[in-house]
């Protein structure tokens, strides 16, 4: 390799790991938030006697404390920056953008700020929520049975 | 009994990240933003729901497809079906909202008080 190609290697190869590299965190850091919401699950269940239905609960309601305790730290931006996906696909990441928000925009008053601004991100996955839990419904009445 | 854990965990580990992963190549290789990955994996993990196979993945990765926004999804159209069974026509519309209750109103919840606690961070160093 001489002086003429080498650049078009680097521009050939560089885009290319820095996309592995962020493969590699997502997978790794959404992997790891996954084992922190079995753990959560393992140790509530072992310690209260509590429903599986009651268990999901109030172990999505501990994961969903947790991603809007981190964000209110501002370390959770901090890891999305590294890890990508890993961090917005878990419903901490969900958690993430409500506080986010929320908190981006509380200079601007408690109602057009806080409360009007809290949905910016997470307005859409609310409203297709719904909208697919109505689909649902209406496939669970009319085909399933 | 450890190993019996690992294994577990490993499953899980697996599982979640797999479904992070493609996230991360849907990134990568789309302009695709925050706001319809969310939408996106939801979506995905409702329609897994209605067809009865997310239960499947749940089963095998517990947490793993649980956590991940596709598992809050599953929820939703989970609390339809319940609802459409108890209800009949209403549980069309209440569904889905029982069966995110707790997603959806501890996120608010939570999402208010540390807005009010917490100053904004901006740019911060």
């Amino acid at each position: 390799m001489d002086k003429n190609t080498y650049p078009e290697f680097v521009k050939k190869t560089s885009p290319k790991t820095r996309k592995l590299k962020t493969m590699l965190w997502a997978f790794v850091v959404g992997g790891l938030i996954c084992c922190v919401g079995e753990a959560i699950k393992d140790i509530i269940d072992k310690y209260f006697n509590l429903t599986a239905v009651q268990l999901s609960a109030l172990a999505t309601m501990s994961m969903i404390f947790l991603g809007s305790f981190f964000t209110a730290l501002g370390l959770y931006d901090k890891l999305g920056r590294k890890a990508g996906a890993g961090s917005i696909v878990p419903i901490t990441g969900f958690a993430n953008s409500i506080v986010s928000s929320a908190i981006e925009h509380n200079r601007e008053g408690v109602v057009f700020g806080i409360c009007a601004q809290m949905f910016t991100i997470a307005g859409p996955v609310i409203v297709f929520g719904i909208a697919l839990s109505c689909v649902a419904g209406l496939v669970k009445l009319l085909i399933i049975g | 009994m450890f190993s019996e854990y690992l294994i577990e965990y490993l499953k899980v580990f697996a599982v979640g990240g797999a479904i992070c992963l493609i996230g991360q190549i849907l990134i990568n290789h789309t302009k695709i933003t925050t706001s319809r990955i969310l939408v996106f994996f939801m979506l995905l993990g409702g329609l897994f729901e209605i067809l009865g196979l997310y239960k499947y993945l749940v089963e095998f990765g517990g947490s793993g497809a649980t956590v991940p926004i596709s598992g809050f999804g599953s929820v939703l159209v989970k609390g339809a079906f319940e609802a459409v069974e108890e209800f009949g026509v209403i549980g069309i519309i209440t569904g889905g909202m029982s069966g995110a209750a707790m997603g959806i109103s501890a996120a608010i919840l939570f999402g208010f008080i540390f807005a009010l606690i917490f100053k904004a961070r901006t740019k911060e160093k």
